[in-house]
């Protein structure tokens, strides 16, 4: 995919973004700019705050400094209702899923449908949802089951279903292949793929999984101890020098990485 | 000194609590009168709380009425005050026993639910899905259970009123023996227009007090399953309290001299 970043203003623009809970810094100084129909990987060890960086961008939670840019409207402390134009242009799909228990499966992905368009009627939201459900390899027969009847992987799909089903913008993944079989995983990469390419939709993407790293991102950052100290190229991921991306790349122990653990 | 020191932090962290649920209280009120509305979600708490707590108030009432007409003639009885007890089971039970009965009932059944419901939706992030999915919670969540918190309470006690004088009638009339059209024309005699509304007053504040307590506590709720234990215990625990001193506001507001 191309790697050159266009010139054109940036979709999202983080900049010097902090966020601490009590003592805990989180995130020292994130900054990144995205550029309209790119798609950003972001990696980094478990706890480094990538779901964090998320939903400082999606207003959930809010940054503690630094400036949060979409469509070059900042985006921090705007009113609720402006606030809902903004969300109005994400999909999120969320680490744990976060599906609504007490809806059907049908009902989950039209959810936001639904909710931008109230005069959509019930059976024509229903039909949209089979459809984004068949995307991500779903049955038709799955639309009425309540999502605790789905394995985890399902539910993980029926996620993915939710966030591509009101053609979104931009649209964030926090591990969109993790708990997947490697078929699926790579059924769902070429999904990623074909919303970023197909539908010009921008996407911001966490995961572990190299392999999908580097098949959905144009360009791939690192986040480490609360800073992003690598973005470049998905291409440059195996090349580049920086001792950090190596050693994640390699997934070894031994690096200036330091896990927490006692030998 | 420490000891100032703990009261002052209990002092404090009591406050900001009360503070935390009265802008809670304000914001949900304030959804509650701007559009969009959830008709058909609304439509679910009523049944929910209205049509569901039907057993457990019925039950509550009718043996608060039998109980009561029984003791009452083990009180009355020397003066053989027939009509006495017809006058204590519909008093009793319309102004302070059905709207308090009924909502430390319903605090039980509801509040509980209310606050695990939701407090699972927060700590499995199905509550910030909502907000990207352009749904405001207060909207979506709390305003339909405020709602029918407040219309449905008053419902239920009318039944429960309804239903409690009966069992004071059918200990009077099968057990105690007296004449039944006496007794339904002593209760007509004694029942007030004043002391139903002033019950269901009463009830209508319960049911807002539990529903808030509910979301309050359910909303936030944090650290799994725990928390939302904590924040199920917390909902029944302050209710149910928060309710007898309403009770004890209100009745001082309506009969007190
Ligand atoms: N609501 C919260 N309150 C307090 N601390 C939090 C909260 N959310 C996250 N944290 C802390 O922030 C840090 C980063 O969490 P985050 O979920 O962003 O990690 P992550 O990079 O997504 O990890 P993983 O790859 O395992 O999902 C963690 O150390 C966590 O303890
Ligand atoms: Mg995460």
């Amino acid at each position: 995919m191309n790697n050159t970043p266009t010139s054109a203003a940036p979709k999202i623009r983080l900049k010097d973004m902090t966020k601490s809970f009590g003592p805990k810094s989180v995130l020292t100084g994130v900054s990144l700019d995205i550029s309209p129909g790119e798609s950003v990987v972001v990696i980094g060890g478990s706890g480094t705050g990538k779901s964090v960086m998320l939903k400082c961008i999606l207003g959930i939670m809010e940054p503690d400094a630094g400036v949060v840019e979409v469509d070059g409207e900042k985006v921090i402390g705007l009113s609720p209702v402006k606030r809902d134009a903004v969300n109005a242009k994400f999909g999120m799909l969320f680490q744990g899923g976060a599906l609504f228990d007490s809806l059907p499966v049908w009902e989950n992905v039209a959810f936001g449908l639904m909710a931008r368009n109230r005069r959509m009627s019930r059976d024509e939201a229903r039909t949209h949802a089979v459809e984004s459900l068949a995307k991500v390899g779903l049955t038709p027969d799955v639309a009425d089951l309540a999502p605790s009847e789905l394995s985890g992987g399902m539910q993980k799909r029926v996620g993915l279903a939710r966030a591509i089903a009101s053609k979104p913008d931009i649209i964030f993944f926090d591990e969109p292949t993790t708990g997947l079989d490697p078929i699926m995983a790579d059924v769902i990469n070429d999904l990623i793929i074909t919303c970023v390419r197909d539908l010009k939709i921008t996407a911001l993407s966490i995961t572990h999984d190299m392999h999908s790293a580097r098949k959905i991102g144009d360009r791939i950052a690192m986040l480490h101890e609360g800073k992003l100290i690598w973005i470049g190229p998905a291409a440059d991921v195996d090349k580049t020098d920086n001792p950090f991306v190596q050693q994640f790349v390699h997934g070894r122990a031994e690096g200036p990485i330091k896990m927490q653990v006692r030998r | 000194m420490n000891l100032l020191a703990l009261i002052g932090g209990v002092v404090l962290a009591f406050l900001a609590h009360v503070g935390r649920l009265t802008i809670f209280a304000g914001t949900a009120l304030s959804h509650c009168v701007r559009p969009p509305f959830f008709p058909r979600l609304i439509l679910r708490q009523m049944v929910d709380i209205g049509f569901y707590s039907l057993p457990v108030v019925g039950l509550t009432a009718i043996f608060s009425g039998m109980v009561l007409a029984l003791q009452s003639y083990t009180g009355f009885s020397r003066f053989s005050a027939e009509s006495a007890i017809a006058d204590v089971v519909v008093v009793s039970l319309t102004r302070e026993l059905g709207p308090v009965l009924a909502g430390l009932m319903v605090a039980g059944r509801i509040g509980a639910s209310m606050a695990a419901e939701i407090g699972t939706m927060r700590v499995t992030e199905q509550i910030d899905a909502l907000t990207t999915l352009s749904t405001n919670p207060f909207k979506y969540l709390i305003v339909p259970r405020l709602i029918a918190g407040l219309l449905m309470l008053p419902l239920l006690v009318l039944t429960a009123d309804i239903i409690g004088v009966a069992g004071g009638f059918v200990v009077s009339v099968y057990k105690l023996g007296f004449n039944p059209t006496t007794y339904i024309n002593n209760t007509y005699d004694f029942m007030k227009a004043f002391d139903v509304v002033s019950g269901l007053i009463k009830a209508a504040a319960f049911g807002f007090v539990i529903a808030l307590m509910g979301c309050y506590n359910g909303y936030h709720s944090k650290g799994g399953a725990q928390g939302v234990g904590a924040a199920t215990t917390n909902a029944v625990v302050s209710a149910s309290i928060i309710i007898l001193v309403v009770n004890y506001v209100l009745t001082e507001f309506f009969f007190g001299t």
